[in-house]
């Protein structure tokens, strides 16, 4: 060691010029809660399970999101519309019970683009922390997006202007 | 013994052998798809036209073509005939006819289907399916009817290929349904809603290629994708026991006979066996069932493999794919 390594205090003042440099750079926190960054339309966040025009669930519990999810995050329990459920769910077969363990998923949006029927989709919406594991297990309560039309969740950002027009043809009405 | 060249492969088969059966001998990607045929039914085949194959050569002496495409499930060979499946543009391309023929009526509502990912006709209209159809026409329509306690039908989804007819008449003593009207119109039925209740009559579950005929023990459970077929068999005074069990970890969802690679039963179960035993304590065992690799179902199943690597070490040549 060189006599200026051995007394310390030239080392020590450059640490502190550091330090202190950095009290006056530009932070690269936000305070979140207050602060939110700009997301991108078309993030993957929390899912929401889309239903119609009509108000009527989408989905039909295929099961091709789950056998899409490579962390199989995504388990359904199906049911058999009764008569006088049709402005409930829209084909004969709907989920009973659908689960997302959002513990598990990775948000690679496969589920997504694996679904046939348009019901469900990644939003903008961010999964909450919470102290116990089980409240990460999503049902349908709360993936499901509210009845009401002035609370709907806005998807169409993130499917592209040829995709909205593909879906015009009636051919595919079954997913408008 | 006769010669028969099927895709530029020779094969030598019995007289009387239909070019299905002989592609069948081959194996492999030369066997023409079949929707209607069925080899454990007398009298089926011809109907539905997936088979048909372009003969180049009808035999050793009159080398010139058949004029036209032949229905490969009800055609003997010849002594030296060339058969051409995949190899022939024009079989491909009335294929894909036969495949919009065959959509022209059935609904795309494989979602909610239960036959989807062992569907005959899902396989098919993937392989050569074209995505649109030419036709503007609306589908016809049925209400779904129970034919029998187990039984559902719906009949928007038939294909008319009269496989289960035949079911009914070779396996049961008395055949209670039946395609009623003709053409455009026809439709499989029980004569006024009677029921279809022989003790054998689940195998026209078994071998209905769409989602026609369906279990209703089974019906909206599960997906077959989310199940492992295993083998399992129990002592059976009706029938040989021998069934594949589809089950989620110990539970059984349903049960189907054995299907072997061209799609068709092992052997015919009784009712009791496949309607009424769910319960893991009424069979045994035996073990995975082999399931090909392309399909939906082999997602997460996993069976006992000799096969250790793709390349034998000994012999430095590529296996065989299954």
């Amino acid at each position: 060691m060189s006599f200026r390594e051995r007394i310390y205090f030239p080392a020590i003042l450059n640490g502190m010029r550091i330090t202190f440099g950095h009290l006056f750079r530009r932070k690269t926190t936000v305070q979140y809660p207050e602060v939110t960054r700009q997301f991108s339309d078309i993030y993957r966040g929390k899912h929401v399970l889309k239903r119609d025009d009509q108000g009527r669930e989408r989905c039909t519990s295929c099961g091709l999101c789950a056998v899409a999810c490579p962390a199989e995050a995504i388990t359904m329990v199906s049911a058999e519309r009764k008569p006088g459920e049709e402005h409930l769910y829209r084909e004969e077969k709907y989920a009973a019970v659908y689960e997302i363990n959002m513990l598990r998923c990775v948000f690679c949006g496969d589920c997504e683009e694996a679904c046939p029927k348009e019901a469900i989709f990644l939003t903008t919406e961010l999964v909450k922390s919470e102290y116990q594991r089980d409240k990460f297990i999503y049902g349908k309560d709360q993936l499901v997006e509210p009845f009401d039309p002035a609370k709907r969740i806005d998807v169409s950002k993130r499917q592209t202007p040829a995709v909205l027009e593909f879906k015009k043809d009636k051919r595919y009405k079954h997913n408008v | 013994m006769l010669k028969v060249t099927i895709d530029n492969i020779s094969i030598e088969v019995e007289e009387g052998t239909t070019i299905l059966n002989a592609a069948r001998k081959i194996g492999g990607k030369v066997v023409p798809p079949a929707m209607c045929y069925y080899s454990k039914l007398k009298g089926s085949g011809g109907k539905c036209r997936t088979c048909l194959v372009k003969v180049a050569q009808s035999c050793t002496k009159d080398t010139r073509p058949m004029s036209k495409l032949v229905a490969s499930c009800s055609t003997p060979v010849q002594d030296g005939m060339v058969v051409q499946n995949l190899t022939s543009p024009e079989v491909i391309e009335a294929r894909k006819g036969i495949v919009e023929f065959l959509l022209l009526n059935h609904p795309l509502d494989c979602p909610v289907c239960d036959q989807a990912g062992e569907c005959d006709l899902q396989d098919l209209s993937f392989g050569y399916g074209m995505e649109e159809t030419a036709t503007d026409d609306e589908r016809r329509e049925y209400p779904m009817t129970d034919i029998g306690e187990n039984i559902k039908l719906h009949m928007n989804r038939c294909i008319l290929c009269y496989r289960c007819v035949y079911a009914a008449d070779q396996l049961t003593d008395k055949r209670l349904h039946g395609v009623l009207y003709r053409g455009d119109v026809s439709e499989i039925s029980t004569f006024i809603n009677q029921s279809v209740t022989n003790e054998f009559s689940g195998n026209i579950i078994d071998v209905c290629p769409v989602g026609a005929l369906t279990d209703k023990t089974f019906r909206f459970k599960s997906r077959v994708w989310f199940l492992n077929p295993m083998n399992a068999h129990r002592e059976c005074t009706r029938c040989s026991g021998k069934v594949a069990a589809w089950m989620f970890g110990n539970e059984i969802f349903r049960i189907t006979g054995r299907k072997d690679q061209f799609g068709e039963v092992e052997e015919f179960i009784c009712n009791e066996c496949r309607f009424e035993k769910k319960d893991i304590n009424d069979w045994v065992i035996d073990g995975p069932r082999h399931i090909k690799r392309q399909s939906v179902i082999s997602a997460n199943h996993y069976e006992e493999t000799k096969k250790q690597s793709l390349i034998d070490p000994i012999e430095g040549k590529m296996h065989e794919q299954k």
